[in-house]
């Protein structure tokens, strides 16, 4: 059966409060979820008082912060700090989100930081992501072709054409979406889940791709496609403004037409 | 503990090369129990009363009993469809999802037989 409970090695226990130092007037509290594997500790909820007046205002500020001046074990994945690259994806108050683009100042009370949902966690923040990785190939995400290449020139495309991948092509892989689906908690282990769907849609509608044919029939399966319910958490909390709802929806309907 | 790759576990068995039916046929059931929801409380709305007799007169007439008929039948599908997703959403031991999606047919079509028998005894009452 689906598992509703924590693991009892997994559930959260309560963790080491670090205060700010003397002289702090704008201090806001970060509820940081902290798993180090090798101490073979349950995972705990450890808290951090920082100083505002002396911190960017993004919520990847504070942690850099925290791990450089108040705790140098907490673990994260981070890189680019502007929302291109997906590092830095994990749970915010209450939400999957880039911790780079979210700002302190927008989130109210304490801000709770959570590694990404339902995955296994390697230390800390930094969830497993080799699964999802291995789903991403598994769609095969690159241009299949028949018809050789012009020898002068690149394939082209109309500007129209361009318009039906720029956004599905925009999608940065940060698991936001695909960690934020119950279906995907579930059945991760079949289901595709919407990063991947939306990866693979983006291909279905590229005018230079000749596989859409072999790319549906991969799809077509009660689990790989069809667990998606619609849910649609994964649009609400794609941090680029994506939809992968609706290009399941749009690849259920192909899969349909090509019957009729 | 398995050293197959994580690629190697994605592709798994391949696509089933399903599913398409069951997802069309779920709205197009959802459409039929829709229409034929709406008329069976619309009917109900109207009736004179709901004494046994009223309801086995109603029932015995044959428009009437031809569309109760479909409407047993097409909301049981649907709901077999349903749970069919439910069971496999959340049962995953191989035996009991077998188990499960078996049952799940087999109470369907008995609940489906059960309401056609029900309606034909009402319009062929008279009949028998």
């Amino acid at each position: 059966m689906a598992e509703f409970r924590l693991p009892r090695n997994s559930r959260i226990g309560k963790g080491k409060h670090h205060a700010a130092g003397n002289g702090a007037s704008n201090v806001r509290r970060f509820r940081v979820y902290r798993f180090d594997p090798d101490s073979g500790d349950n995972p705990r909820m450890d808290s951090y008082d920082v100083d505002m007046d002396d911190c960017g205002p993004m919520v990847l500020d504070a942690l850099i912060k925290i791990k450089n001046e108040i705790d140098p074990t907490l673990t994260f994945r981070r890189s680019c700090r502007e929302g291109i690259c997906g590092s830095c994806a994990m749970n915010i108050d209450g939400s999957n989100t880039l911790a780079c683009t979210v700002a302190t100042s927008s989130i109210r009370k304490d801000v709770k930081i959570y590694p990404l949902p339902h995955m296994p966690v390697v230390k800390d923040l930094v969830p497993d992501l080799t699964n999802f990785y291995a789903q991403y190939a598994s769609i095969k995400p690159w241009l299949q072709t028949r018809t050789p290449a012009p020898p002068d020139r690149e394939r082209l495309q109309s500007k129209s054409d361009q318009e039906l991948i720029d956004e599905p092509a925009a999608c940065i892989l940060c698991a936001c979406c695909s960690t934020s689906c119950p279906r995907y908690w579930w059945n991760s282990d079949r289901y595709l889940g919407p990063a991947t769907l939306l990866a693979a849609y983006r291909w279905l509608v590229d005018s230079r791709d000749e596989a859409r044919g072999e790319r549906l029939d991969a799809l077509e399966d009660p689990f790989r496609l069809y667990r998606c319910h619609t849910i649609m958490n994964c649009t609400q909390t794609c941090p680029k403004g994506l939809n992968p709802a609706r290009a399941i929806a749009e690849t259920k309907k192909m899969l349909a037409e090509r019957r009729h | 503990m398995s050293l197959r790759s994580p690629l190697g576990r994605v592709l798994g068995s391949g696509s089933a090369k399903d599913g398409t039916e069951h997802w069309w046929m779920q709205r197009v059931t959802a459409v039929g129990v829709l229409l034929l929801g709406g008329w069976f409380l619309y009917a109900l709305a109207r009736l004179p009363g709901f004494s046994h007799a009223e309801v086995v007169a109603w029932a015995g007439q044959p428009l009437n009993g031809i569309l109760l008929v479909l409407l047993s039948v097409t909301l049981a599908w649907h709901s077999k469809l349903g749970v069919q997703v439910v069971i496999e959403d959340y049962v995953h031991g191989p035996a009991l999802k077998v188990f499960s999606l078996v049952l799940n047919k087999f109470a369907h079509v008995f609940v489906a037989g059960a309401a056609v028998y029900s309606v034909l005894l009402m319009a062929l009452r008279g009949q028998l």
